[in-house]
């Protein structure tokens, strides 16, 4: 059977009808990495979801009051409760014997450090939600003060550079592996500059029964001091470095990770942002910290193996760039 | 007293312009009072900021509902509803806009002067920020705070080549306007 | 020096000033740019301090008690959400009577979510047990904040400086930093009776029984109370240091022979100010600036109205279910009185909603109104809300 279509097959998938759970004209700012995540995140989630949802970047610009930029139902409590209210949620529907699929949503410092302890007893206790934090590592929506995501020697407004400083003295906390401790079924990161694989994680996720937790790199223009048109590139490029390891853990085990076919030189990334910028001054701690930079991004290619094995990899980091929604196209 | 209102979008430095201003007139020995109306907005969305200057102190500290000159850093906004509104009777307006100062004086019903700020600056500074070559501007125009003060205050918030640039953006603007057009009466 | 300085960036300075040892905050809007100029002045070598960044206001309230139970000077700010999240520390640091100084940048609370300014947050806490002192422009916050440590230390009792937010915090206008040598006169470096030594061990925070929970409540608030005398002596020293008061406990302004007073906290007092020269009201009228809302100067504020027909009380926040906080205070205290005044109470500006000049006209029309509502929102816009809601 065939059927006649005045369509090109090439435009037929645009004309899918495709679930949306968060619609355009939010107020985010142009090239806002979170607002991606999200919106890839929900889509690939699908309708039957609840979210809740942390203060920060994300609740603010996508309800205006009186507007909502969601299509799925959402709550937005506190800044340090989501994985709580998520908790509870989950287990009003377990008492109604409903499916609906729980989704919490917290910005780094919704996750790593005010939210973290709702957090890890949601973790414990085994509730069947996804939790998924968008890393844009700092306190954006307050306009860009440290998180304990924030990586070391950034500048924020409270780890400025001065005299006395280089950015942020301490270590991006590594709340992956933390939340991997709990023995979860499936924790993992992923970036906006690989969307199919946020799409792939997330459905993973879903498809759990228990706690699971997805942590999205999400550049932020605005705080990391780049052009809105290069969040992809800039995401891509931590990732491409070593720096924002691509993994997934499984009941506390690395299970996989994306590999890394050309690696880059830490500088490429750091260049392109304003938070980094004392660091390529005359100055001699800078080029110290540049250093520390490197080793750091140098570990973490050595723990987790990131170094491709020379060949072409359709899913390293180079490949999965061009492996298309729908479809492959081998790299 | 005099009342303004700076209108523009997140990330054009409207706060800065503002307090700039009132910067500008404490130096001058006058009272200066500067706010933002701070929405919880991203860049790009409209927002304003509020300046008072005076000869006695200023004890309020409500938004400026009337102002005498209404600054507008993105001539896309006259589009937004309230923008002008409550502008004092004989009040002005000095936009950031390409069309001439004519025209747009037409099309608002009151008096406008215009400047292309934005492109000024990115000549200049290489960035599009508008705001201190409106503010350059709105001194020549008015007369009332000197362009030495605006580049005492500049002095004071920005240094190396951003302020040497922003030295050279003032004094370029100031020339593009005419001087004390709206010099007080 | 008179500079022409944001409000938040001031406070940082009087707080430099002080010499603080510890400073742990969170980030909130409007305390933010408090912070960030700290972490500045941190950064560039400019103030010698141990800065953290702690992971919630939770956090932040527990550091600074911790490190002034350790013997240093602390600093801490917050507003809104944050001073709810620290509710229980603040009840503990100032029942262990710790003299810690924390700023509040006035700011609603949720839900619905408000960044703006009202003073729900700070009147939230207002039983925690301590002093709070509320500031009317950003030249009262810096001198505040400044004699806050001398009070603190002296009596013992942790002290709140509450400053709207946005309004003051982030308002550029002329401010008068203090020399160093001017704090350094005022106030001597930190003392803390109870320090935790090794040499002469103390266990602090410990459980009472019902034999003594009573009594330390008694003495905690007989402290408070005590404290009104040490809050009017630090705003007269410094007055002989800086020439600036900030009125004490409360002040009083206008026409002797007025019948009629017009009583504020916080910010709003220039607006009425102004308002008074704009609409010259048909009879004279006072303004009585509360500054102390704990303790609550019931004395010093029976002395002040004894003369009066009418009080209006004009406030930022409410007690839902209730009506106004402040309101009720000065009514129970005046009714003390042989012949109270009428209090009549409102609230306006929640969540940031602008109070304009014309407030004045419209708070004294309803004085001749016949009153069948103890409390009013004044500037509710009833047109906005459903019939029911009325
Ligand atoms: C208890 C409490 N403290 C502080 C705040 C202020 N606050 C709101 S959002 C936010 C930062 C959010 O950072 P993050 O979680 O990283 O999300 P982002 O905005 O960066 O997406 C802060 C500090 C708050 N709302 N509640
Ligand atoms: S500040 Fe950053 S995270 Fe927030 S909306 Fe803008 S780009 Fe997104
Ligand atoms: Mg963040």
């Amino acid at each position: 059977m065939t059927t006649e279509t005045a369509i090109p097959i090439s435009k037929l998938r645009k004309k899918q009808p495709r679930f949306r759970g968060l619609e355009s004209g939010h107020r985010a700012c142009l090239g806002c990495g979170e607002a991606l995540a999200a919106r890839l995140v929900t889509e690939s989630a699908g309708p039957d979801v609840m979210v809740a949802n942390a203060t920060g970047c994300l609740e603010i610009f996508t309800t205006p009051w009186p507007e909502s930029a969601w299509r799925i139902p959402w709550v937005h409590s506190l800044f340090e409760n989501a994985g709580a209210v998520a908790a509870g949620m989950e287990a009003a529907l377990k008492a109604q014997g409903k499916s609906t699929k729980v989704l919490a949503f917290g910005g780094d410092g919704g996750t790593f450090d005010i939210g973290f302890q709702a957090l890890s007893g949601m973790l414990e206790r085994g509730h069947n939600v996804l939790y998924v934090c968008f890393d844009n590592e700092a306190y954006m929506n307050t306009g860009i003060q440290r998180s304990s995501s924030t990586p070391h020697a950034a500048m924020t407004t409270t780890s400025p550079p001065g005299k006395e400083r280089m950015g942020k003295r301490h270590l991006k906390k590594d709340i992956v592996s933390i939340v991997a401790a709990h023995h979860i079924p499936y924790a993992a990161t992923a970036s906006i500059a690989y969307p199919s694989d946020i799409r792939k994680k997330v459905r993973r996720a879903m498809a759990i029964e228990g706690p699971t937790f997805l942590q999205i790199h999400c550049p932020c223009p605005l705080g990391w001091g780049h052009e809105g048109d290069h969040s992809i590139t800039v995401a891509r490029l931590a990732v491409q470095t070593g720096l924002y390891p691509i993994i997934e853990l499984e009941r506390g085990g690395l299970a996989n990770v994306m590999p890394l076919r050309n690696i880059r030189p830490m500088t490429e990334y750091l260049k392109m942002q304003q938070r980094f910028r004392h660091l390529f001054t005359d100055d001699l701690r800078a080029k110290e910290e540049l250093e520390h930079l490197q080793a750091i991004a140098d570990h973490n290619i050595e723990i987790y193996g990131l170094r491709s094995d020379g060949g072409k990899d359709a899913f390293d980091s180079e490949g999965m760039d061009t492996v298309r929604r729908g479809g492959m196209r081998w790299a | 007293m005099i009342e303004i209102r700076i209108h523009g979008r997140g990330g054009q430095g409207n706060v800065v312009a503002a307090y700039l201003l009132a910067m500008a007139a404490f130096e001058e020995n006058r009272y200066g009072q500067a706010f933002p109306n701070f929405g919880a907005e991203r860049r790009g969305a409209p927002v304003m900021a509020f300046v008072r200057i005076a000869d006695s102190p200023i004890q309020r500290r409500n938004q400026v509902r009337h102002p005498a000159f209404l600054i507008i850093q993105d001539q896309a906004l006259l589009q937004v509803p309230g923008v002008t509104d409550g502008l004092l009777p004989g009040g002005k307006i000095l936009v950031n806009s390409r069309q001439s100062s004519a025209e747009l004086s037409e099309q608002l019903g009151k008096e406008a002067v215009a400047l292309q700020a934005t492109a000024l600056a990115k000549k200049i500074l290489g960035r599009p920020v508008p705001n201190t070559a409106l503010l350059a501007a709105f001194f020549t125009l008015t007369n009332m705070l000197s362009q030495d003060s605006l580049a005492l205050v500049l002095n004071k918030r920005f240094k190396g080549e951003v302020l040497e640039k922003n030295l050279q953006l003032i004094q370029q603007a100031a020339g593009l306007v005419p001087a004390g057009l709206w010099k007080e009466a | 020096m008179l500079q022409a300085l944001e409000g938040s960036q001031a406070i940082a300075q009087a707080v430099a000033l002080c010499r603080p040892q510890v400073i742990a905050a969170y980030p909130i809007t409007p305390q933010t740019h408090i912070v960030e100029n700290i972490s500045k002045l941190v950064a560039d070598g400019k103030l010698q301090c141990e800065f953290i960044s702690v992971e919630s206001e939770f956090s932040a309230a527990s550091v600074v008690l911790g490190a002034a139970l350790a013997g240093s000077r602390t600093y801490t700010a917050t507003a809104s959400q944050g001073i709810l999240l620290m509710a229980e520390v603040l009840f503990n640091i100032a029942g262990m009577r710790v003299p810690i100084v924390m700023t509040c940048a006035n700011r609603a609370v949720s839900s619905p979510l408000s960044i703006w300014n009202d003073q729900q947050d700070s009147m939230a806490v207002r039983d925690a047990g301590w002093i709070q002192l509320y500031c009317a422009d950003n030249q009262e916050a810096v001198d505040t904040t400044i004699q806050a440590y001398r009070i603190a230390e002296r009596t013992e009792l942790p002290v709140m400086v509450c400053m709207d937010g946005f309004t003051l915090t982030h308002t550029l206008e002329g401010i008068d930093i203090p020399t160093q040598k001017q704090a350094d006169t005022f106030l001597p470096p930190y003392e803390f009776s109870r320090t935790l030594n090794p040499r002469d061990p103390l266990s602090l925070g410990t459980l009472v029984t019902p034999d003594y929970y009573t009594e330390a409540r008694h003495s905690h608030h007989q402290a408070l109370l005590n404290a009104q005398a040490e809050i009017v002596s630090a705003d007269q020293d410094w007055f002989a240091i800086s020439g600036r008061k900030c009125g004490g406990l409360l002040s009083v302004e206008g026409p002797e022979q007025a019948k009629t007073a017009i009583l504020t906290i916080g910010s709003v007092l220039g607006t009425l100010r102004e308002a008074l020269e704009e609409f010259p009201p048909g009879q004279p009228v006072k303004l009585i600036k509360l500054r102390s809302f704990r303790p609550f100067p019931a004395e010093t504020l029976k002395a002040a109205c004894k003369e009066l027909d009418d009080v209006i009380v004009l406030e930022r926040a409410l007690s839902p279910g209730s009506g106004g906080i402040i309101g009720l205070e000065v009514l129970a205290a005046l009714s003390e009185l042989p012949k109270p005044p009428r209090v009549h109470n409102f609230a306006a500006g929640l969540g940031g909603r602008d109070i304009p000049l014309e407030i004045l006209p419209t708070l004294l029309s309803t004085l001749n109104e016949p009153s069948d509502k103890r409390f009013k929102i004044i500037d509710v816009e009833l047109e906005k809300l459903p019939e029911e809601d009325r």
